[in-house]
């Protein structure tokens, strides 16, 4: 029956593609735009993959990684008295304008990291040398940086390079370095220094710790140094793991913290549901037209015999026929989506697997729902009304 | 000479057989303790004007309507003492249906239209496809399986639906208005068929029609009005039955 079953449905061609583009823009619009969702929180928690160490601690205040509350300079001296901790390093994050050989401004995310042990610094580095950022006058740029701060990025002769200069707050960066990183929220690149010197890079403040990174000592947890730390120097002290339902993990707070104070989910969940309303629209109105304009046939079928039971197991093979069809197609062109915002580095885009595992859940139900319908007019429909000219 | 009837046993009994719709003031007796029985080796027309309640009985005795009251024997079945379930059941090898639109899936082949009895049955699609072609020949079509019903004529389509009351040997042959959507040459055709179909021992046919073109054929004709049975005429075959050209309403 299930050939029966299919026959019927890829025999009426109109129906079966309107079903199919149906589920294809609804697949599309909820796998699209929860990963670039996705994508986006992921860029707000950059910084914390670019500075992968195991703890930070902020401001006793501070929900999000982006958020800067500065600490004392002794903070990193009291973080580093206790036991808990191997090592307690200075970090200094902040958003700088970089000035470029032809006049122009270019927005950056400066790091300073501590010059003895370089904690902190880039996890991979593309050009150039780390330890060079221990000469005077230097930093280490992202790949990002040289779309950015090159003064033509589409020639390469002018693209920012290794030895090449810019100034930040008026005082001259030499770039030693290219490394690999994830983009920043803001969008500017991130540009690695010394901490002393991205204090000099930056306007003066009283205060200008931005964090203490932090490793827990040999036979600790992370969590049992932050709990140390925390209850020790009375600071904040997040772990740095990915995100999770661990609202002590910096990841975790950050994310929350821009769900619960930003419009961005609103917006992309309203696409989301838009897309769940568009399927449940065009799957069931199209569907139950199927079943109408099929009443005839399948009720002859009942009159010969057939049971409910396998009729309605035929519509509902019908329908999440359909429905993979229109998410395996909805599903390739979001990873044709994909592969362009990888390639370009934007729009943010972050697919994990529970998203399309999600999105065929959602599709799936839509079909069963749409089944549902067809099932309920085929079960009031008398067999006898088959003799019914 | 026409062809021998075979000895014949009542098969089909349907006793004090009322049926009604509606509630209240709408309400509409359509079966007025209608008494009807079929016979083995015989076509048995049920014959009467729009709206007599002919469709109904053959609804009631094909087992796709339940009555109000009166008892229907079909094959020693009696239908109202059947659950829903078994009543399916019983359908699907017992009766093989012939509707006045065919009530051909387009979108499937001729051949694959004629199994369907027996992929209800069970039967793997790969048998049911050997029987149909069988029996597609027995109709004449069987050099056509391949091909979609709404590519052939009227006739030729209500010779599939034929093909597909009989693929799974049903014991009665119950149709719907055989020859209404047919010209005179296909109903010609169609009722040779039926005769054919009929001249078994074990097998009944009631044709439910108002087309007096075809009355000849019937072995006997039982004829309806106001929802009651006025009637029953056994026919002499004495003379071979023949297709009326001109419609004598």
């Amino acid at each position: 029956m299930i050939g029966l079953a299919l026959k019927m449905l890829f025999g009426d061609t109109a129906k079966y593609l309107m079903l199919v583009a149906g589920l294809f823009f609804a697949t599309f619009l909820i796998v699209q735009q929860a990963s670039v969702f996705c994508g986006l929180m992921r860029w707000t928690t950059s910084t914390l993959k670019n500075v992968p160490a195991p703890i930070f601690v902020v401001e006793e205040r501070v929900e999000q990684i982006n958020e800067t509350n500065p600490l004392r300079d002794t903070d990193v001296a009291m973080v580093r008295s206790v036991s808990a901790v191997r090592w307690a390093m200075p970090l200094y994050t902040g958003i700088q304008r970089a000035r470029l050989a032809d006049g122009s401004f270019k927005t950056i995310q400066l790091l300073g990291i501590d010059a003895a042990s370089l904690a902190g610094a880039p996890q991979r580095m593309i050009a150039g040398n780390l330890k060079d950022l221990r000469l005077p006058n230097t930093v280490i740029i992202d790949e990002l940086a040289l779309q950015r701060l090159s003064l033509d990025p589409k020639d390469p002769t002018k693209r920012i390079k290794i030895g090449d200069h810019f100034e930040i707050n008026d005082i001259e960066a030499r770039v030693v370095g290219i490394c690999e990183a994830m983009r920043s929220f803001t969008g500017g690149p991130y540009v690695w220094t010394t901490y002393q010197r991205a204090l000099q890079y930056s306007p003066p403040q009283r205060k200008m710790l931005s964090a203490v990174i932090a490793a827990p000592a040999e036979g600790m947890t992370s969590d049992q140094a932050a709990a140390e730390i925390e209850r020790v120097t009375g600071l904040r002290a997040y772990v740095n793991r990915d995100f999770g339902e661990d609202m002590n993990d910096f990841n975790t707070s950050t994310v929350w913290w821009y769900v619960k104070n930003t419009g961005i989910p609103i917006s992309f969940g309203t696409t989301v549901v838009i897309g769940f309303i568009v399927g449940v629209a065009i799957a069931c109105q199209t569907f139950y037209a199927f079943v109408l304009d099929n009443l005839k046939h399948l009720g002859a079928l009942k009159a010969m015999g057939m049971s409910n039971f396998r009729l309605s197991m035929m519509l509902l093979i019908q329908a999440l026929t359909v429905g993979l069809i229109g998410f395996g197609l909805g599903l390739l062109a979001t990873s044709g989506f994909a592969m362009g915002a990888l390639k370009n580095g934007q729009p943010p885009f972050y697919m994990p697997w529970q998203i399309p595992v999600a999105a065929f859940c959602v599709i799936q139900v839509i079909c069963m729902l749409a089944a549902l319908l067809g099932i309920i007019r085929l079960s009031l429909y008398e067999p006898a009304m088959v003799f019914r000219a | 000479m026409p062809d021998p009837i075979p000895s014949s046993r009542i098969v089909v009994d349907a006793r004090s057989v009322e049926k009604s719709f509606g509630d209240g003031s709408s309400r509409l007796h359509v079966l007025k303790h209608v008494d009807f029985q079929a016979h083995t080796g015989e076509i048995m027309m049920l014959v009467g004007p729009s709206g007599c309640g002919k469709t109904t009985l053959l609804s009631a005795i094909a087992g796709t309507m339940r009555v109000d009251a009166g008892d229907i024997t079909v094959f020693g079945h009696e239908l109202g003492k059947m659950s829903g379930g078994a009543l399916t059941r019983f359908r699907s090898k017992t009766i093989g249906f012939i509707f006045q639109q065919f009530n051909l899936i387009p979108t499937i082949s001729v051949a694959e239209n004629v199994g369907i009895p027996l992929l209800i049955q069970g039967v793997s699609s790969g048998k049911a496809l050997k029987r149909s072609r069988e029996i597609l020949d027995l109709v004449g079509l069987g050099a056509r399986w391949k091909e979609r019903p709404n590519k052939l004529s009227g006739g030729e389509q209500q010779r599939i639906a034929i093909a597909r009351a009989l693929v799974h040997e049903p014991p009665l042959v119950i149709c719907d208005e055989p020859t209404a959507a047919l010209d005179a040459k296909n109903g010609e055709i169609v009722l040779d068929l039926f005769r054919q179909v009929a001249r078994s021992a074990d097998r009944a046919v009631i044709i439910v029609t108002h087309d007096n073109r075809i009355f000849s054929y019937a072995d006997r004709i039982s004829r309806m009005d106001d929802g009651e049975i006025v009637e029953v005429h056994e026919q002499d075959h004495t003379e071979p039955p023949h297709f009326e050209h001109e419609h004598a309403h």
